[in-house]
């Protein structure tokens, strides 16, 4: 059966009436992975009502940062561990409040040096260097920060009320 | 991710299909490297059409193939861009850098 469109409306979506967590996943580092994970969050972004152009969005951006963590953090290592957890929350954005999708990456690996997180100039025709640069054009809010001997990335997504919305059944 | 190639005269044709991520893109580089710098073909079609999702390493490996082309001077064409695959090299800013074809039989044009 073909997707039926239909405005949104978050107070509909009980997925986003309470609010908290919605999606945890432990997951060892192997690229193999990331396929998987797209799997899992494109769905999810689906039952939250994003659009379609903001669902590749936000797998966009989880996929990115977990290849920067596979890649940086963990130097290529394979079987290290990562944790995503996803979470309804509500912003202040416009002066009101907005539903929107929190999601947090964890990492045991290499900290982040903050100062090389400000990604290249893109005018530079070169290889790499583009993941950051994905990351930040995807979500609303990024966040790096170190707390008890992990890396966290804190990616907030809003929901923004009166697009289309694809409904999967 | 799967990739097959054609060998048509003097242009190899790859049909890409899949993700391209980063289990995937080393052996896109890898195929677009032996045929630009190893056996000198003299224009690498890429065909794109079937790509599901292509990650930074993806777009990556793309930029490698094209530099590999000017040292060699090859020619280097992608052809078959779906929204998706546009929507990556728009953000990426390098669309403009590569040579885009509608579809193949553009790109296999003389």
């Amino acid at each position: 059966m073909a997707p039926e469109s239909k405005p949104l409306n978050p107070n509909e979506n009980s997925l986003l009436n309470g609010q908290g967590l919605l999606l945890k996943m432990e997951l060892r580092s192997d690229p193999a992975l990331l396929c998987v994970v797209r799997g899992a969050v494109t769905p999810l972004t689906e039952r939250l009502g994003f659009p379609d152009p903001e669902c590749r969005a936000v797998v966009r951006a989880v996929d990115e940062a977990l290849t920067n963590i596979m890649r940086h953090a963990y130097g290529g290592k394979v079987g290290q561990p990562i944790e995503a957890s996803f979470r309804s929350i509500r912003v202040r954005h416009d002066g009101a409040p907005q539903a929107a999708l929190e999601i947090l990456l964890e990492d045991e690996g290499t900290r982040v040096d903050r100062a090389k997180l400000r990604g290249r100039p893109l005018e530079e025709v070169r290889p790499g260097g583009l993941g950051l640069h994905f990351i930040r054009q995807s979500m609303d809010t990024v966040e790096f920060r170190h707390r008890k001997g992990k890396n966290q990335l804190r990616l907030v997504k809003i929901l923004r009320a009166g697009k289309p919305q694809t409904s999967l059944r | 991710m799967q990739i097959s190639a054609r060998h048509l005269d003097k242009i190899t044709v790859f049909d890409i299909s899949g993700d391209i991520d980063l289990s995937t893109s080393p052996d896109l580089r890898k195929a677009l490297l032996r045929e630009l710098r190893e056996l000198r073909m003299p224009r690498v079609v890429v065909n794109l059409q079937a790509v599901h999702y292509v990650d930074s390493s993806g777009v990556a490996s793309l930029v490698e193939g094209l530099k590999a082309s000017r040292d060699v001077g090859s020619r280097f064409v992608l052809c078959g861009l779906n929204t998706k695959v546009k929507e990556v090299l728009r953000l990426s800013k390098l669309a403009t850098i590569f040579e885009v074809c509608e579809n193949e039989e553009q790109a296999l044009a003389p």
